[in-house]
């Protein structure tokens, strides 16, 4: 199939392969919640709710030297299509937890709040590619909801390669062309790489070029997720000002 | 990173789920007027002289007249992303052709992506059909064009939709047909090449003046396309693929899986305007309706040409099937025949392209000028003459010419098309070369750049770091050398034979190493795909690498060093293999030899060097080789190959005579068998799933009736049961003449069929058998340089040796399938083409040179016989009476095989030897022939 139409070089949705799909970010979705955020690629639509630093609720998991990371991730039925009833904490989520978490925590200065525990929550509520991706994003800016400390932005992007060609940020169609698919997480200002996953076989010349893409891709959402907190906090600072 | 200003979102619906996907529209797309101002006209193609206009085609404009856009007549052509995505919906070779103008800088042809376009995205409406959608985006797509061009441009929008027309008139722009567009041209060869409007498109009042009452329909009418899927549903219809038979364009066949079995469809009433390669849905006939509609062809026929003297066939899919007019008629044989006779009721897919040929000769038409209306034969038997319309007669009567099937209705006996373009005069070389050429598909255009671009740097030489690779061999020290035609470039293959201190021998075959230099997913691994083999006409070759591969860098010459892949054997003496290896390795040959050369040393007792006592050691080894496979029941068939001597200057042939096979031909053919036979033994057990092999199926019964009922005749009684059996009875088969059991060979290979490539994951391991050679495996290794089977093979043996991994396209079931299938059919097209080249080599040989010669009769026909011409490789009939004078005189004895002349003793036999005379004839202007008389 042709993923990338070769005489005009637009994607199936109209974008060029080094084009992301529109996202919108937004703070303090779920007022119970001490940081919550909704992130949005294209038609993915992903919820994120922090809670803590608050005590450990468990003694036995508790660090003496830094914050304890709790994540939980989870799809509502009506996220795709077939609107199917999923079990809880099948192998996917569960892997997806632990991703999600792992690329948090490394911006996340736990050793600034021993013996307490951070708990994230993310719920995809419409799944249509970069599930993974969105997440991460939504937890992010959940945290920074939150003022949990942090020495950067963890922000995440998607890259694939079909058609030969490098894409920026697979869509549902095109992820489900079974292609290489390689999802970066990226602290954005320092530079550095917190997630890495692809689960096909690519050359490494090739490789390279999808990789750095994605991580374009990273620092366009750090980007925006900045300037989206930038003007959170210009409001609240007019509506103390008043 | 840039993001579109606005969107939308597009909702299709599915089955049971609604699906959701985005569609971003953008303002970044821009014109393609090279005088736009308010564009970027970077890419921009579209520069329309002063008076001439932009056109915008519809989709169906596209699809029916894809030969006028490709004509460079046609130019400033926006193609809009709508009439792509159409067109790729409804005929994919036709979308291919768009894409290749599109994409062709020489062209003025631009996408437009309209659909993406913020101004020109159209939403379908409540109650709007997806075409009434599309007709409506394409107007408005014209409408932007117009009013963002302004004055700088006109804007025509050429559509053959009636409504799609009034309604842009409507809203105010300029639309056209197809005819009075190209009339405005002012060209009358652009008016031969537009294809004439479907009759279903015609309106009533054009309908009225055919006057359909007095119109007779010609063909049944095709059922609607609902009635054909309910029947097929049902099991009252069945669906496959029809062939005509390629030496009887009254019979098809079609392969059904519902029934399992080829349902015959005979005479062109029944094959209901149905092409060769169409996919159509048939309806059985009922038993006592078979032989009606077999002896129906007789009464159809009268169109038919006579038969042309034509090469001798090598297989059972060169020879005409056993069903020729003359049996049909006696109606002796096959009272009722065993398969299913079936009626064409409507064709699903089309397979319609263009086709090589001339036109029938007819006087020029009075008022010279005028449109004449001409009837097109097709080159190819199979295709029916074809109804086309022309403006230039006078210029076409003579040249072979290509040309394109629009319609066939039910009222007309023939189909309409249109003229496509013109080859050359007709009998020229270069022009029925050509012609030899597209008739088989064949891509003989040079090389494109990116292909050449994967190329090693040129000279290329052998580098130390080719030995680094600790998995290459350095054999270099080996006294290897090669045996091949005289004159041949491109080596694919040397051998080796050292004696061993045990008293065995070292034997080592060594293959062009092309693997090395062709990486899989480059261009010029795709080209080599594509093209599957080499094509050998008798005064060129058509590559399937390029030259430098070919010729130097591959081929294994003498003295020079070379990269190899090859197998190595310990032999005893007695040609027992004890082990055997493989291995990737550096040669230097030490001679390249021709047969003769090979042939004369060995045979000149007093050479006593080397290289000639390794000849003589892998002659006597290839000997025991040969007779064991014989023992196992190879067949030796005998084929009556021809050679020509041509003249370097003029390209025209000197002199023709036999091939002549030696032993030392046999050796080398011998040493390839086994590696092949190793090499196959080896993938297979490494990649049981997806390795390419070659298999030669049984000959059915069916197929060797012809072979035994010629056989009975003479009184020979040939048992065909097995490879082994028949081997056996047709080295008994010996009569008074020296030549007749070759005779008898010959007549045995046109029954068989041929061996095809296969995937080993498609069939059972007891259908890999090579029924010729008696060999349960089979596969190509031994010629990479011009088989693009063999370059599989031998990434294949690297992969299995842990030399380099395996590419992902074996993973492929399906892909890996559909690779043999074009391999087959490459290979058998290159094979047709050859054949036709000869063919063609022989009549010009003969257009200055009639000759009396000896002929063998090969088979008894109702108004003569065929008989073959040893001498020259070729075969043909022999007229007795001439044509429409029905067996008056003859007496025709079927199960002897013989004619006679009632009331005299001339009788003429099967097998019985000729006098004939050879002479080429035009019975038609510009249309010579050989004809064959009786002396
Ligand atoms: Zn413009």
């Amino acid at each position: 199939m042709e993923f990338v139409n070769p005489l005009t070089g637009f994607r199936l949705d109209g974008r060029r392969p080094n084009e992301m799909r529109h996202i919108r970010g937004e703070i303090g979705v779920v007022a119970n919640a001490d940081g919550s955020a909704m992130f949005e690629m294209g038609n993915t639509k992903v919820i994120a709710a922090v809670y803590g630093p608050r005590e450990v609720q468990n003694k036995s998991q508790q660090l003496s030297n830094q914050a304890l990371v709790q994540c939980e991730y989870s799809m509502a039925n009506f996220s795709t299509g077939d609107r199917m009833r999923r079990p809880k904490g099948d192998r996917r989520s569960t892997e997806i937890s632990l991703v999600i978490r792992q690329s948090l925590e490394a911006s996340v200065l736990t050793h600034l709040m021993p013996r307490s525990q951070i708990d994230i929550f993310v719920q995809v509520l419409q799944a249509d590619g970069g599930t993974r991706s969105a997440c991460i994003n939504a937890a992010t800016m959940a945290l920074a909801d939150a003022g949990i400390p942090m020495c950067d932005l963890v922000t995440s992007c998607s890259a694939g390669y079909l058609c030969t060609t490098p894409l920026l940020d697979l869509n549902y169609v095109e992820d489900s062309a079974g292609g290489p698919d390689v999802t970066v997480g990226l602290l954005a200002k320092m530079d550095k790489v917190t997630l890495l996953q692809m689960d096909a076989k690519l050359p490494m010349d090739i490789f390279e070029n999808v990789m750095q893409l994605a991580i374009e891709g990273c620092k366009a959402v750090a980007q925006y997720i900045h300037e989206v907190l930038l003007e959170n906090t210009k409001q609240l600072e007019s509506r103390r000002g008043k | 990173m840039l993001q579109s200003k606005s969107f939308v979102k597009k909702t299709k619906q599915g089955r049971l789920v609604k699906v959701v996907r985005e569609h971003y529209l953008r303002d970044d797309i821009y014109c393609g007027a090279l005088s736009c101002t308010s564009c970027d006209t970077s890419a921009a193609r579209l520069s329309p002289p002063d008076s001439a206009s932009i056109i915008i085609v519809d989709t169906n404009v596209v699809l029916n007249q894809i030969d006028l856009l490709e004509n460079p007549g046609i130019d400033n052509v926006v193609v809009l992303f709508v009439v792509l995505e159409e067109v790729k919906n409804k005929n994919l070779a036709v979308y291919n052709r768009l894409k290749s103008l599109c994409s062709n800088s020489a062209r003025k042809f631009f996408v437009f992506s309209n659909e993406h376009h913020r101004d020109t995205y159209v939403k379908e409406m409540v109650g709007e059909s997806p075409n009434d959608r599309n007709d409506r985006a394409i107007r408005v797509a014209a409408r932007w064009y117009q009013s963002h061009l302004g004055g700088q441009a006109n804007v025509l929008l050429i559509t053959n939709d009636k409504e799609n027309r009034r309604k842009a008139v409507e809203e105010g722009l300029s639309a056209e047909t197809v005819e009075s567009y190209v009339r405005s041209l002012g060209r009358p060869d652009l008016l031969d090449l537009v294809a004439l409007p479907n009759s279903q498109d015609l309106n009533m009042a054009d309908v009225e003046d055919l006057r359909p009452s007095k119109r007779k329909l010609v063909y049944i009418e095709h059922k609607p396309i609902s009635e054909i899927t309910t029947g097929l549903v049902r099991g009252i219809f069945h669906q496959g693929k029809l062939r005509v038979n390629r030496y009887n364009p009254f019979e098809a066949y079609v392969g059904s899986e519902s029934i399992g079995d080829e349902i015959v469809i005979y005479g062109r009433s029944n094959m209901n305007r149905a092409f060769d390669g169409d996919t159509v849905a048939v309806e059985l006939l009922s038993q006592e309706q078979w032989q009606e509609a077999k002896s129906s062809i007789v009464a159809d026929d009268d169109e038919d040409e006579e038969e042309d003297v034509h090469l001798v066939p090598n297989s059972a899919d060169d020879a005409p099937r056993n069903s020729d007019p003359a049996q049909i008629a006696s109606g002796a044989l096959n009272p009722v025949s065993s398969r299913p006779s079936g009626r064409v009721v409507g064709i699903i897919k089309r397979n319609w392209h263009s086709y090589c040929g001339s036109l029938e000769p007819m006087p020029m038409p009075a008022g010279n000028g005028g449109i004449a209306h001409a009837l097109f034969v097709s080159k190819d038997r199979r295709i029916p003459k074809i109804r086309i319309q022309t403006r230039q007669l006078g210029n076409l009567l003579d040249k072979r010419i290509i040309v394109a099937v629009d319609s066939w209705d039910c009222l007309s006996r023939y189909p309409s098309g249109h003229y496509v373009r013109t080859i050359g005069e007709i009998g020229d070389r270069d022009t029925e070369s050509e012609v030899v050429l597209i008739e088989n598909d064949i891509n003989s255009r040079p090389f494109s750049a990116q292909v050449l671009a994967c190329l090693p740097p040129l000279p290329w030489t052998f580098s130390p770091e080719d030995l680094a690779n600790p998995n290459r061999q350095d054999l270099r020290h080996v006294r290897v050398f090669s045996v091949d035609p005289p004159g041949c470039k491109d080596i694919d293959d040397a051998l080796h034979c050292t004696p061993l201190p045990n008293g065995n021998f070292e034997v080592g075959v060594h293959i062009a190493d092309v693997t090395n230099f062709v990486h899989p997913g480059t261009s010029l691994d795709e080209e080599a795909a594509q093209r599957g083999t080499s094509v050998y006409l008798v005064e060129k070759r058509i590559d399937m690498l390029p030259k430098p591969l070919t010729e130097d860098i591959c081929s294994l010459r003498s003295d020079v060093e070379r990269l190899a892949f090859s197998v190595l054997w310990e032999m005893t003496p007695s040609a027992d293999i004890i082990s055997t290896r493989y291995t990737k390795s550096v040669i230097k040959s030490c001679a390249a030899l021709s047969y003769v050369e090979a042939q004369a040393r060995m045979d000149d007792s007093r050479l006593m060097d080397s290289l000639t006592t390794d000849l003589r050691n892998l002659n006597s080894l290839a000997k025991i080789m040969r007779q064991r496979r014989l023992e196992r029941g190879a067949l030796t068939l005998a084929s009556a190959e021809v050679k020509f001597q041509i003249d370097t200057e003029t390209h025209d042939p000197l002199d023709i005579g036999m091939y002549q096979i030696r032993e030392a031909n046999q050796m080398i053919e011998e040493f390839m068998l086994a590696a092949n036979v190793s090499v196959a033994e080896k993938i297979l057990s490494h990649f049981p799933l997806c390795s390419l092999l070659r298999r030669h199926p049984s000959p059915t019964k069916e197929m060797l009736e012809p072979l035994l009922r010629t056989a009975a005749a003479v009184g020979l009684d040939l048992d065909v049961s097995s490879s082994k059996a028949l081997a056996n009875s047709l080295d008994h088969a010996v009569g008074d003449d020296p030549y007749f059991n070759k005779l008898i060979r010959i007549l045995a290979t046109r029954c068989m069929t041929q061996a095809v490539y296969f995937c080993s994951g498609d069939l059972s391991r007891s259908e890999f058998y090579h029924y010729g050679l008696a060999t349960p495996l089979y596969t190509h290794f031994t010629s990479p340089i011009r088989r693009y089977a063999d370059v599989i093979v031998h990434r294949l043996l690297a992969a299995a040796l842990g030399i380099s991994t395996l590419p992902p396209v074996f993973q492929d079931g399906p892909q890996l399938t559909s690779i043999a299938d074009n391999l087959n059919y490459r290979h058998r097209n290159a094979q047709m083409a050859s054949r036709a080249s000869v063919e063609l080599h022989t009549l010009i040989y003969f257009r200055k040179r009639p000759t009396d010669t000896e002929a063998r009769i090969v088979k008894i026909r109702a108004n003569g016989f065929i008989v073959f011409v040893p001498k020259f490789g070729i075969e043909g009939p022999v007229y007795l009476m001439r044509r429409g004078e029905k067996n008056g005189e003859w007496m025709v004895d079927e199960v002897h095989q013989k004619v006679t002349k009632p009331g005299t003793n001339i009788t003429y036999a099967v097998l019985q030897t000729v006098k004939i005379h050879m002479e080429v004839v035009e019975p038609q202007p510009n249309r010579p022939k050989l004809e064959l008389t009786l002396l």
